[in-house]
């Protein structure tokens, strides 16, 4: 599985990624790194609890990586979240934005995890 | 510095970076604080996100003004957040540049490059600055002098007191450390203290000046308030060590400063220190300070001589000192006697240090406090005084205002106001002369920096008058004509030059008859015919002899003689104009040479017109006259005079002529009156 396969396989646009970021090494090396970043966690832990102040930097960051790698429904998902976390109280809509996040979050991962396997 | 609490957007601009620059990465706000804190020169530039747990970046943002690190540091912001407000906010905390994701490559790369350069440069510049800063910190020494120049100024002290305190605290400290080295004086340190005891009586600017310069005994409350010197310079170091810091310089003047008036004994003030409680350097000055004003003049009391000084230092007269300062001071007696006196104002170039000084005043004008203006007001009163008794003219002409200044005296003298506006167009100038100012502006253009001195006539009250002038010009720097100033004096010469004048008209006169002698007259003549041929001018000359001379100085004596040449003198005078040349060139022959346009003959014939002699008493006096004209009958003096001479003696011959022009046909003759030996 070639690094364009794995963006194909999740939705997302290779070329505009490889626009911004030109080697693709590099972008190898920030997508593997998407599995280890504690945002999603921190997002959960956060939306479980009801912080909303940590959930909406969780989900800012994570807007901000899926910018940087040209995760485009991600970054969509993401952004709205954060949006409606951003002030206290957050938006009503909140919570559903977050379920919507997750199948986005998880297309990615999983197209990760695929990529990051066949690497050996 | 990248701050960002993802890893992954660290990683990510690290990767992009990390081949021309070296990062450091803090994931939070607070722990990039704590890098700036601890590594903050090694940071060339700061990469910071927003949103972050703990402190966000406007927080550091912040804290990084407050700390004064945002002029050194450059902060590029890198955010998701692309509302306008966000960005606005990260530029007012002082941002300098403001990256939105998704970034590429190239953007962050040049960015930070640019943003790098440009911070480089001005901490290039900031280097330059504080190296220069340093330079002067350098020549510290000299800014001491300044500031004790400006007290002394004002103490009215000789100028020299500042050297002397310093000549004498580095004698005496030499000494010392020769008899206890227990001071622990090192070399650097005396010459430390010597240049630190110039600031000893800096507190003296904040004493009222009346106090300062009374000569009478002062009252109680005066002494008090005099006292306050010492702990008001005090003071004023310790506020200095609080701007600029602390510095060895500062500390040793501020112990002499406050401890230089305390006594051996305790009695003294301000804080009534006893023995060696009182800092060395405080006591070697307080001695130096108090010969020094012994062997001084000063408002209050006239000098006295060394010996006396020496002796009433020791006898306790003038406080109480260390016993072996005392035996310091012994030791270097003679050489304070002899070498003190020889100090002279030009080894201090207290000149210059006095025009630094009124440059500094007249630099910060702006804050120039009442005292500033009252010892300029105290320069020109000074000036003003000097001015008015020695009677003279004083001038000064500032350039920048066109303004030209007379002393008091001066404008009276000339009849000219004492400010004169645009001088080149006023009235009172015009009349006085304009080629003066001309002079003036030549003479200083040729001669920069030099003194100009010349004699020149000025209208004087319709009057041409002889008067010097000196003057020369202020602030020129290379250029000669960037003057700022002329300043000079016009000395009224009128009676010495009259008198010059006299001198070399009567070496050129006949002492009887007030007119030209032969010398004289020839050389005139001759001057006259240079310039004849090219002006195309013509001219006459007449030889007049007198009749039977010879009988009058013997039948009526020599006396009447005389009295009858000066009343042809005046004859001749009354016939002819002020430019004519007339000349006494034998006993009882004269000479003239007249320009003439028409005809010759009439002014001749009117000379000669025997109804209008002269008589003297009941003497008539009769003369005949014989003429030449240049350039028919010739082009020289001689040729002139010889024919004249021919004409006259042809004239004596007939009674009925009184006179004769030359002419071909008067026969040639051997003259009575060659050139070579006439006119003896």
């Amino acid at each position: 599985m070639t690094l364009q396969e794995c963006y194909e396989k999740m939705g997302a646009n290779y070329d505009e990624v490889k626009r911004h970021l030109i080697k693709e090494e590099r972008i190898q090396k920030i997508l593997l790194l998407f599995l280890k970043d504690p945002s999603y966690d921190s997002l959960q832990a956060a939306m479980a609890s009801g912080d909303r102040d940590t959930a909406f930097r969780a989900a800012h960051t994570l807007k901000g990586i899926s910018l940087n790698l040209g995760l485009t429904f991600l970054q969509q998902s993401s952004s709205a979240l954060s949006e409606a976390l951003r002030n206290d109280p957050p938006a009503e809509n909140a919570q559903s934005l977050y379920e919507a996040l997750i199948p986005d979050y998880e297309r990615v991962a999983s197209a990760i995890r695929q990529f990051q396997s066949e690497l050996g | 510095m990248i701050v960002d609490d993802s890893e992954i957007n660290r990683s990510l601009l690290s990767d992009i970076l990390c081949s021309d620059y070296s990062i450091l990465e803090a994931s939070n706000g607070l722990e990039a604080i704590s890098i700036l804190n601890s590594r903050n020169a090694e940071i060339s530039l700061v990469l910071l996100d927003i949103v972050m747990p703990e402190m966000d970046g406007f927080e550091v943002l912040s804290v990084m003004g407050r700390n004064d690190w945002l002029q050194n540091i450059p902060v590029i912001m890198i955010s998701s957040e692309i509302s306008t407000a966000a960005i606005d906010q990260a530029y007012d905390l002082g941002a300098t540049d403001y990256i939105t994701r998704p970034f590429d490559d190239k953007t962050v790369q040049r960015r930070v490059q640019n943003t790098v350069m440009l911070y480089s440069k001005q901490k290039s510049l900031q280097n330059m600055v504080a190296e220069q800063i340093m330079e002067r910190e350098r020549s510290n020494s000299q800014m001491v002098e300044i500031l004790s120049n400006i007290v002394e100024f004002r103490n009215g002290e000789s100028g020299m007191h500042v050297l002397h305190i310093r000549v004498i605290t580095d004698k005496l400290l030499l000494s010392l450390r020769r008899h206890a080295p227990e001071y622990g004086l090192t070399s650097a340190l005396i010459s430390l203290y010597a240049n630190a005891s110039a600031l000893h009586d800096i507190g003296k600017i904040c004493i009222d000046d009346k106090v300062l310069n009374k000569p009478g005994k002062l009252t109680k409350e005066e002494f008090e308030h005099i006292k306050t010197h010492t702990t008001v310079g005090a003071e004023m170091l310790e506020r200095v060590r609080g701007v600029s810091g602390d510095s060895d310089i500062l500390r040793a003047s501020y112990d002499i400063c406050r401890w230089h008036h305390e006594r051996y004994d305790g009695r003294g003030y301000p804080d009534g220190l006893k023995g060696d409680e009182i800092p060395i350097s405080a006591q070697v000055v307080a001695l130096a300070d108090v010969y020094d004003a012994l062997t001084s003049p000063r408002v209050y009391k006239a000098a006295f001589p060394h010996e006396k000084a020496i002796a009433m230092i020791k006898n306790g007269e003038c406080g109480a000192f260390n016993p072996l300062l005392l035996e310091c001071l012994d030791e270097n007696s003679e050489w304070f006697a002899n070498e003190l006196n020889l100090r002279s104002p030009h080894e201090v170039n207290s000149f210059e240090l006095r025009h630094v000084t009124s440059e500094l005043m007249s630099r910060s004008e702006l804050r120039a406090s009442a005292r500033t203006l009252s010892l300029l007001e105290q320069e020109r009163m000074k000036y003003r005084f000097y001015a008015s008794i020695s009677k003279e003219i004083m001038f000064e002409y500032d350039r920048d205002s066109d303004l030209l200044e007379f002393s008091e005296w001066g404008a009276k003298y000339l009849g000219v106001p004492e400010l004169i506006s645009h001088p080149i167009k006023s009235p009172e100038i015009i009349s006085l002369g304009l080629t003066v100012y001309r002079d003036l502006r030549k003479r200083i253009l040729a001669a920069p920096n030099e003194i100009a001195n010349w004699v020149c006539s000025l209208t004087l009250h319709g009057q041409p008058h002889w008067f010097r002038v000196i003057a020369r010009t202020l602030g020129v720097e290379g250029d000669p004509d960037s003057y700022t100033k002329v300043i000079g004096k016009i000395i009224d010469i009128h009676d010495e030059q009259i008198k010059l004048n006299e001198l070399e008209k009567m070496s050129k006169r006949d002492s009887l008859t007030g007119l030209y002698n032969h010398g004289a007259t020839y050389d005139l003549i001759s001057s006259r015919l240079d310039e004849a041929a090219r002006h195309g001018k013509r001219y006459v000359m007449a030889l007049i002899d007198l009749d039977k001379f010879k009988n009058v100085n013997d039948v009526y004596g020599h006396q009447f003689g005389d009295e009858v040449l000066k009343t042809m003198a005046d004859y001749l005078r009354g016939c002819l104009r002020r430019e004519d040349v007339i000349g006494r060139i034998g006993g009882d022959e004269f000479l003239i040479f007249v320009e003439y346009t028409s005809d010759p003959k009439q002014l001749m014939a009117r000379i000669a017109d025997a109804a209008s002699f002269p008589s003297l008493d009941q003497y008539q006096i009769s003369f005949s006259l014989g003429a030449s004209l240049y350039p028919e009958d010739g082009a020289t003096h001689d040729e002139l005079l010889h024919r004249a001479d021919v004409a006259v003696y042809s004239a004596k011959q007939d009674t009925a002529l009184r006179y004769r022009f030359y002419d071909s046909d008067i026969p040639d003759f051997r003259s009575s009156h060659s050139p070579i030996d006439g006119g003896q």
